[in-house]
């Protein structure tokens, strides 16, 4: 993939002033989800811009999770606003889950389908029609290099390929957002790298990418970051900013100094 | 005797279709902290299994603390000390009830070896009357391992035991692995993250079954075979294009903000390389000779 010199979409040239005239496919108001008296997120106010490469961090128990159900419109806001490509988080969850993809490590793909089957599966859950589903999976098996293994059951495969072939199914109805839930955990480090190889593809397609990571190097291929702690968002910027303003090298450091004074992560 | 040696074990599933074990040999010494360190479907389960008792092997030998794991399995099951890498305590059980039925199917009691966890449950305490499913992941992690330490093993085995678990746990989890290597236990502990390798003694590469090498990591480190540069520039993306592109350049990886490299010869040098990426239109190029980490050695050895 060569890409174009002065592309507006390259990672060096996102942040901030770009965040002007882009749109914004995740907008939310203090978007909040209470279980009893146990406040999971708590009035989480961001945006994140098309073609973005988010990160999503936090430590366990933080909310992440119960945020992105909410994002993705699968579990109602206790308050607060927000619209996933414009679509409004508490009347539209039906338009939001077609314009999105979703991938985790835990629920990826169906083990006992093969991988041909699997997705044809997806594409025609997301409405795609026989012969777009006929080029889109031809096209995919090729990138992928797996022509030897179409017809194999998706359990046959090494985890590191489960995990490109999950992605690449997600982005195949070219959603406008894909939410990515630690989709690299416990994959070999090269493998991992490849992910992020995909990653970048579908983000020069104009793919907004939403990802969470317990890997501080992946933050630091994200365009912006966000730090949920405790159930707020304790930091939001790109990683060579939050770098300066914790006065650390790494991002590791950065997950540190913000996490470390959570309360949740005890109890 | 090592607490822990394998001899060339095998294992394979699906009437040998899968090779999850490919003639595996390592000794781990009495009171080491060894690592064996891969990505999920490297054989380390399989391994710890063997080892705990729970599969027998295809072929090869294996002790752990003298005792034979095929011959000896009822002598090593009360000796040792395991934490599956799934949580696997009774999670309707309170923090306090889980330690108490280890303790008891141990033949002991909490009371006797209670200064082994004393420092780990502290943190627990507040919480003992919570059911172990409701705990936090790191609290349901540090409740396995107290489970595990009650009857006071030889070996403890964990089994990735920071997978899925955040920084700042993880930190912690790896001070208290410390703590009880001061007190002489001899530990096993396998994980995927390659920046936990440099907290072991000695470490297990593995992939695909086999180990790539065993040595203690700064030996690792110094075996890597070739000169490692970090790169960097305004665009991330099209240097690394770039670099690929390069025929002369024989690895490129982004490691966070810089790509580390290794060139095919030494003709190629940093200001030549500098030149000809600033030919493209990068700038703001920073090139330097680094240190390779495990991460950087447990790739290039997966290319061999």
């Amino acid at each position: 993939m060569k890409l174009n010199k002065d592309n507006p979409k390259s990672l060096s040239a996102a942040n901030s002033q770009l965040s002007v005239e882009r749109e914004e496919v995740i907008k939310t108001d203090k978007l909040t989800k209470r279980f009893g008296d146990f406040v999971a997120t708590n009035q989480v106010t961001f945006e994140v811009y098309a073609g973005e490469i988010f990160g999503f961090l936090g430590a366990n128990g933080a909310g992440k999770t119960t945020a992105m159900k909410m994002l993705c419109g699968l579990s109602k806001p206790s308050s607060g606003n927000a619209t996933i490509a414009g679509f409004d988080i508490y009347k539209q969850t039906e338009q939001i889950k077609k314009n999105i993809g979703y991938m985790s490590q835990k629920f990826s793909l169906y083990d006992d389908l093969t991988i041909v089957e699997n997705i044809q599966f997806f594409g025609g859950i997301y409405g795609l029609s026989d012969q777009q589903l006929k080029t889109k999976s031809n096209e995919l098996i090729e990138t992928l290099g797996l022509q030897n293994e179409a017809n194999k059951l998706v359990n046959s495969l090494p985890l590191g390929w489960k995990q490109k072939l999950a992605f690449s199914v997600a982005v195949l109805h070219e959603p406008r957002i894909v939410f990515l839930d630690e989709p690299t955990g416990g994959v070999d480090p090269i493998t991992r790298r490849q992910f992020w190889d995909l990653i970048y593809q579908a983000a020069e397609k104009g793919i907004t990418i939403f990802v969470t990571t317990h890997y501080m190097d992946e933050a630091e291929y994200c365009n912006r970051i966000s730090m949920m702690v405790d159930g707020e968002i304790k930091a939001l910027d790109t990683p060579a900013n939050l770098k300066q303003k914790y006065a650390v090298s790494s991002m590791d450091e950065v997950f540190y100094e913000l996490a470390r004074g959570a309360k949740r992560a005890v109890s | 005797m090592a607490d822990v040696v394998l001899n060339n074990i095998v294992k394979t599933y699906n009437k040998g279709e899968v090779k999850a074990v490919n003639d595996v040999s390592f000794e781990v010494r009495k009171g080491e902290l060894f690592g064996l360190i891969g990505a999920d479907g490297a054989g380390k389960t399989s391994i710890f299994r063997i080892l705990t008792t729970l599969l027998l092997p295809d072929s090869g030998t294996a002790y752990v603390d003298g005792c034979d794991v095929v011959k000896d399995y009822k002598t090593i099951r009360k000796k040792v000390g395991y934490m599956p890498g799934k949580f696997s305590l009774y999670q309707d059980l309170s923090v306090e009830e889980n330690l108490h039925f280890f303790a008891t199917v141990f033949d002991t009691t909490v009371a006797e070896n209670y200064d082994l966890i004393k420092d780990i449950y502290v943190q627990l305490e507040p919480f003992k009357t919570r059911r172990a499913g409701k705990l936090s992941g790191g609290m349901k992690q540090k409740l396995a391992l107290c489970c595990a330490l009650i009857h006071r093993p030889n070996v403890l085995f964990l089994d990735e035991p920071t997978t899925g678990v955040d920084v700042v746990s993880r930190k912690e989890f790896w001070e208290m692995l410390k703590g009880l290597k001061q007190q002489g236990i001899t530990i096993l502990v396998s994980t995927p993250y390659m920046d936990e390798a440099t907290l072991c003694e000695r470490i297990a590469l593995i992939q695909s079954g086999s180990m790539m090498m065993i040595d203690t990591p700064d030996q690792i480190i110094k075996k890597f075979p070739d000169k490692l540069y970090a790169v960097k520039a305004n665009n991330m993306i099209r240097l690394q294009t770039e670099l690929r592109n390069n025929s002369q350049i024989k690895s490129c990886y982004s490691f966070g903000d810089y790509h580390h490299i290794t060139m095919e010869n030494e003709q190629l040098t940093i200001d030549n390389l500098r030149a000809s990426l600033q030919n493209e239109g990068l700038y703001n190029l920073e090139v330097k000779e680094i240190t390779p980490t495990i991460e950087d050695c447990f790739m290039s050895l997966m290319n061999r």
